[in-house]
């Protein structure tokens, strides 16, 4: 496989399109951080992550640069167009680094150098020589030969490899496999790949396979379960010919949204994609992506847009060698027609798995299927319970919504003075329940502002209830929280009771006004 | 190297290598051994009455280990009791109010949870008793109806309920509410058509389960 390389560019299109002079230090910035420099910024100091102010203190001359994805997409197409007409079957991971599959390529030009020499002659003066390009075998080995600008010959990825570091995984999203190698003492990417084969699927699932496939330098079709059924091509039709690029793009939203799902729902996540635009005139741009780790439908509506503003906008090649334009480059009419085709699927559950325990396959299946009951019942009709800080056993238990994440408002390891202690009430009573609480002489039962009951409970009953006698109680557990606001000041009493028939209960007083206490049952120790 | 791949091939969780059901039943805690030797055998349909705390300590060691536990028309459950008494929190989702969709939700998650408790409503019809007792079985799920009042579950094939109740601890206007004794008791089909009983300490004063001979009575302070 044959990987082409073009380091940095952003800063490349961005010059494109500005017109900067080419040895001038340039700089591209999102949200005042540096995205990619040119190589000259970078030799007095500029790197990537840098704040724009630093950034121009180490550098006084930096041309400062937007970042335009659309332009990046659209400068990239000649070079895509330039490489397909050396070697077919191109697949663009993202504008700046495209690859394909060069065995019979190599035969025709007699050799792997003289494969490099025809995809520089088509691709060199186009990015203004900045490129770089490197074969191996497996799109991963080919990547990392590329950013070397070597040959590695057939079969031997696996030894160019080894002396990598983990680290490098890191950069197609396994942060945490690469973390967990280094703390196991595993550093290179050779001693990953002498890991045997079925352990590291059992302990990391798919995503790691293939991690580990790409180590040993092997084929990196990925392990594919079964090809996709066509049910999941979709076909999107718009009613009238589109030759803006947002609009298409916003029209295919729901599309990409349906391809993806439609994936996921046969427990298939997409590795390599076709997009197929079709226009009124019957013109017709097909273009292989391919994203390493998980694909999104924001992914696929970035991808639409790449491939689109390419062709619809493309630039045209300027003038030096090479071939001229070819008028029949660019579309006449408007796009109807987009078509999503899977091309190489992986099965999901790609996700890490932690060396002890761990969601695994039996936590996908619950997530799916808590995910449709959700669908069917509405939101919040699933919960996940978590603790909460509190001194009401109420207030402690937290039911969080399935799917969101769990925000904790108050810390539960704190000391929360006033709360009752373990066991907690097994049943909570939410809303409490209004209950009747009566002393002797059938009245609530009050607690003095000392704290102490002054009649003790004699029984006890939940709303319409007769009620019953008590056999034992005790408490009071008073909280008065917020006396100084008087509108959320609250002065509750809790008491435990047990009534004849040995159930206990956990009972709330409302002590605001005490002559006339209100009570309610908030939980049974069930 | 070698090292490495030892410890990974000696640490295999079974869940992650073979298909459901990995094992066939699923651990219960020691202490509720002599009423359920077999543990929780997946397929199989336990009925449970008379007490919530019985019911998450039948769940706390299966859930512990990696099960996960769907809890349906339950009332609300203090996450404190459930954490206590062993259950891991994030593998206990729950849908208080299923309403009209009670067998639709039971059945979804028959297919995708180990464990599904729900709270039996009062008119069921018989078809979808049926229905749903034959795919917990093919499924391989361990489905646990809560009966409460007067509500029933005709074809369990283990009827567990929980009786008595004497709290320690507590006495007239002081200490607390420690520990309870209580008895649970099992009778159903096949295996399991010996009643058997047994007393326990549940909860005990940390939130846990006990046989009742090992534990002694905790001074009233």
């Amino acid at each position: 496989m044959a990987t082409v390389w073009c380091p940095d560019w952003p800063v490349t299109a961005a010059r494109m399109t500005s017109g900067a002079p080419g040895d001038a230090p340039v700089a591209v910035f999102t949200a005042n951080h540096v995205v990619a420099c040119s190589a000259v910024a970078r030799s007095v100091g500029v790197r990537r992550g840098m704040r724009r102010r630093e950034a121009q203190y180490r550098c006084p001359d930096l041309v400062v640069l937007p970042r335009d994805e659309t332009a990046e997409a659209r400068c990239f197409e000649p070079v895509i167009t330039a490489v397909e007409s050396v070697v077919p079957a191109v697949e663009v991971t993202r504008p700046g680094l495209a690859a394909a599959g060069v065995r019979g390529p190599i035969r025709r030009f007699e050799g792997e150098s003289g494969l490099i020499d025809a995809l520089w002659r088509a691709v060199g003066w186009l990015t203004e020589d900045a490129c770089q390009i490197g074969i191996a075998d497996g799109s991963f080995a080919a990547e990392q030969a590329a950013r070397l600008g070597r040959i590695v010959p057939a079969g031997e990825s696996a030894d160019f490899l080894a002396n990598f570091p983990v680290s490098t995984l890191s950069a197609f999203g396994h942060a945490e496999l690469v973390d967990l190698l280094q703390r196991l003492g595993i550093h290179t990417l050779g001693g990953f790949a002498a890991l045997p084969a079925k352990d590291v699927s059992m302990r990391f699932g798919p995503a790691g396979a293939w991690a580990h496939r790409q180590a040993g330098g092997r084929d990196d079709r990925p392990i594919v379960v079964r090809e996709p059924p066509p049910e999941c091509t979709i076909t999107v039709e718009l009613d009238t010919p589109v030759d803006r690029v947002d609009v298409v793009a916003f029209s295919a939203r729901s599309a990409a949204e349906r391809f993806i799902s439609g994936l996921a729902a046969r427990g298939l996540s997409c590795a390599c994609f076709e997009l197929e635009a079709f226009t009124d005139n019957g013109e017709q741009l097909t273009r292989r992506w391919r994203h390493p780790g998980v694909l999104t439908a924001p992914d696929v509506v970035d991808r639409i847009r790449w491939q689109l503003e390419g062709w619809l906008h493309g630039m045209a090649a300027r003038g030096g060698g090479g071939t001229d334009p070819d008028p029949g480059d660019r579309p006449t009419a408007g796009i109807t027609r987009l078509r999503f085709v899977p091309v190489e699927t992986v099965p999901t559950g790609a996700h890490q798995q932690s060396l002890w325990g761990g969601a695994g396959e039996a936590g996908e299946r619950a997530h799916r299927a808590l995910a449709r009951v959700q669908t069917m019942l509405g939101l919040g009709s699933v919960v996940v319970p978590a603790i909460e800080g509190g001194r009401s056993p109420l207030d402690r238990t937290q039911l969080v919504p399935w799917g969101e994440e769990r925000v904790s408002v108050r810390e539960p390891a704190r000391p929360w003075p006033g709360r009752l202690p373990s066991p907690a009430p097994s049943v909570l009573i939410d809303p409490p329940r209004p209950a009747k609480v009566l002393d002797e002489g059938g009245q609530p039962v009050r607690v003095s502002d000392r704290g102490a009951v002054v009649r003790p409970p004699r029984c006890f009953g939940v709303g319409n209830e007769a009620p019953v006698a008590v056999t034992s109680w005790a408490g009071p557990w008073p909280v008065d929280e917020r006396w100084w606001d008087p509108a959320t000041a609250s002065r509750v009493v809790r008491l435990q009771l047990v009534d004849v028939r040995g159930r206990a209960y956990l009972v709330v007083g409302d002590m605001s006004a005490p002559a006339a206490p209100t009570w309610h049952l908030e939980g049974v120790y069930d | 190297m070698a090292d490495v791949a030892t410890l990974l091939s000696s640490t295999a969780n079974p869940a992650t290598v073979a298909p459901r059901p990995t094992a066939p039943t699923l651990p219960v805690s020691p202490a509720l051994a002599p009423v359920l030797p077999d543990g929780l055998r997946r397929g199989s349909t336990v009925a449970v009455s008379g007490s919530v705390s019985l019911l998450l300590a039948l769940l706390a060691t299966a859930s512990d280990e990696g099960a996960w536990c769907a809890l349906v028309g339950m009332p609300p459950i203090s996450a404190e009791a459930a954490q206590d008494v062993g259950i891991e929190l994030s593998r206990l989702p729950m849908v208080p109010h299923p309403g009209e969709n009670w067998v639709v939700v039971v059945g979804a998650l028959i297919d995708a949870v180990d464990v599904v408790v729900a709270r039996v409503p009062a008119r069921l019809a018989d078809g979808d008793i049926r229905r749903l007792a034959a795919r917990v079985r093919s499924r391989g799920a361990v489905f646990m109806p809560f009966l409460t009042g007067r509500a029933h579950w005709p074809h369990a094939d283990v009827r567990i309920a929980a009786e008595g109740g004497s709290w320690s601890g507590i006495g007239l206007g002081y200490g607390r509410l420690r520990q309870r004794q209580i008895t649970v008791s099992a009778n159903g089909r096949g295996s399991a058509a010996r009643p058997r009983s047994t007393a326990l300490w549940l909860p005990t004063a940390s939130g846990g389960i006990e046989p009742y001979l090992s534990q002694p009575l905790a001074a009233v302070v």
